[in-house]
């Protein structure tokens, strides 16, 4: 076993070496610009585009025309919200979100509140959950857009996403989803699940960093944008640019390599997972788990492990990438504000730490990973004055604490 | 973030970590902080004749608060009461390097040098409660 070990596979993923081998040519023998139509440099670029597109849209049961490539889904979600909020804004000027989206979605929401549109932030449950029935509730006539993620990168919560769709075909409403978590991890249709717009990335599929895409509904209704990039039209007019033709090769690949071993794949993470929790679980008390119990994505585990801070457990497991909720790993030294969303205290919110899952960790590094993180845990317990305290009967709640 | 080696040092090999008798009348105990911000320090000194002999602290917050009640501890050890009470927060800073980001976490430990003083003086008689300074917690049960 090779140290470190890398379980922050919700950050982003290593390069699959299969998807790598496929890029290759593409920066040096297969070099044109997939727009120049004169020459067979161009062709044989265009067509290996193509034949990505079709990988992707493949892979989300989209048509191939309905993929735009964009540099990832941070662009794909501005381009989503900002170009839906400009092409429509006769139409209306109401946009609905969540409280737990990603800060791509959210700090675009808050952009466009700036330039005068309406913003509902809509609570989620104590699992992270949107309600179907709020969004319902929620749609005005002025609403033009739903934006809700299919999976959270914080705790994997999984949004019943059909029956969203379904809320907004039968209120003729447009429905984006930031499904950069999700896409490739679980089954995605954007058929079934009544999805208008989608955001996703390669880097979190084990592609390349740089490149994503936005699905965008063609028929029934066909969407219209208002760019962000404008240009040579490339695109159909969407994103505008030259593309990364080794990164749109990538990502088509890294989509077809997900297609073909989702399945089997979903199955063995999903046991490293259980495992992981249960190794943690049987040798500490009081951690607690944050998402869902069983809606969640399959390399997610997120727990607090109460009377321990989050930034000193990941100092104590230096060996081991992993991230946190803890205010002390965020620049504004407030805590999650997913967690909070949730419902969970400060401080637990604090205590919290996420694992990720990914397709090249192997079940020795998970059960180094539990050994360590056991180890850390009671070595910070019994410094923590916290754990002290609730050993003595103490309410923590009980107690007058000074904040600072 | 990349940590200093002397916070590594004191985050692996904790001085003085552990609690004393609270109620004992020679030691004096100060816990600032809040859960909810994510640093508790519980610092507490054991006096003789004007002079701290031992020191102990527990902390919950990340390794530069539990690096700077570590140092807190050593520093204290020794000291008269009115050099205790010396110790400033850029001391810690100084000496364990700490970032911009992570200054509170020292300002935390000089407030928990305080309340441990000013706990003890109380005690002791040396003081009057109403000049207590620092943000001590009260527990309901104690």
């Amino acid at each position: 076993m090779k140290l470190p070990i890398y379980l922050d596979n919700h950050s982003t993923t290593r390069c699959d070496p299969r998807v790598l081998e496929t890029m290759l040519p593409y920066f040096t023998e297969k070099y044109g610009n997939a727009a120049s139509r004169n020459h067979s440099f161009g062709w044989e670029c265009e067509e290996a585009v193509e034949a990505a597109r079709q990988q992707i849209a493949r892979l989300v049961h989209a048509d191939a025309k309905e993929i735009v490539f964009t540099s990832g889904a941070t662009e794909s979600d501005n381009l989503a919200l900002k170009g839906v909020a400009e092409m429509y804004r006769e139409k209306g000027d109401h946009i609905i979100t969540s409280s737990t989206e990603h800060r791509a979605v959210l700090d675009t929401a808050k952009y466009l509140e700036k330039k005068g549109f309406k913003v509902t932030y809509l609570p989620v449950d104590k699992t992270g959950m949107v309600s179907p029935d709020d969004v319902r509730n929620a749609i005005t006539d002025r609403t033009i857009l739903i934006s809700i993620m299919l999976a959270n990168n914080e705790i994997g919560t999984i949004n019943p996403i059909k029956d969203i769709g379904k809320v907004a075909k039968e209120k003729g409403v447009l429905f984006h989803c930031d499904a950069t978590q999700g896409v490739g991890k679980i089954p995605v249709n954007v058929q079934e699940m009544g999805i208008d717009l989608m955001s996703f990335s390669a880097h979190k599929i084990y592609g390349p960093k740089g490149v994503g895409a936005l699905y965008v509904r063609r028929k029934a209704p066909r969407v219209r944008l208002e760019p962000l990039i404008h240009g040579g039209g490339h695109e159909r007019g969407m994103r505008s640019g030259t593309l990364p033709v080794p990164l749109v090769v990538g990502f088509g690949k890294a989509c077809e390599i997900c297609e073909q071993e989702m399945d089997t794949e979903a199955v063995r993470i999903r046991a490293l997972r259980d495992r992981l929790y249960k190794g943690i679980t049987d040798a500490l008390e009081e951690v607690y788990l944050n998402g869902h119990p069983t809606e969640r994505l399959p390399g997610n585990l997120n727990v607090s492990f109460a009377y321990v801070e989050g930034e000193a457990l990941l100092m104590g497991v230096k060996d081991i990438a992993l991230s946190s909720g803890s205010a002390c790993t965020s620049a504004t030294l407030e805590p999650s504000y997913v967690l909070r969303a949730l419902g969970v205290g400060s401080d637990l919110a604090h205590s919290s730490i996420r694992f990720g899952i990914g397709r090249f960790n192997t079940e020795e590094e998970i059960d180094y990973t539990i050994d360590q993180i056991v180890k850390a845990v009671n070595h910070l317990r019994a410094m923590s004055p916290l754990y002290e305290m609730a050993k003595e009967g103490i309410d923590l709640k009980s107690v007058q604490w000074a904040a600072h | 973030m990349a940590y200093s080696e002397k916070v590594i040092d004191h985050y692996n090999n904790p001085r003085n970590m552990g609690s004393f008798k609270k109620d004992e009348p020679d030691v004096g105990t100060g816990i600032v902080g809040a859960p909810e911000c994510g640093d508790v320090m519980k610092l507490q000194i054991k006096v003789r004749d004007n002079t701290i002999v031992d020191a102990k602290f527990k902390t919950f917050g990340c390794g530069s608060a539990i690096a700077s009640s570590s140092l807190a501890t050593e520093w204290l050890k020794g000291k008269t009461l009115e050099e205790a009470n010396q110790i400033k927060n850029t001391d810690i800073v100084q000496e364990l390097n700490l970032p911009p980001v992570k200054i509170h976490c020292s300002v935390l430990a000089e407030d928990a040098i305080k309340a441990a003083l000013n706990d003890y003086k109380k005690k002791a008689g040396l003081q009057r409660e109403d000049t207590q300074e620092g943000t001590m917690a009260s527990t309901s049960s104690s």
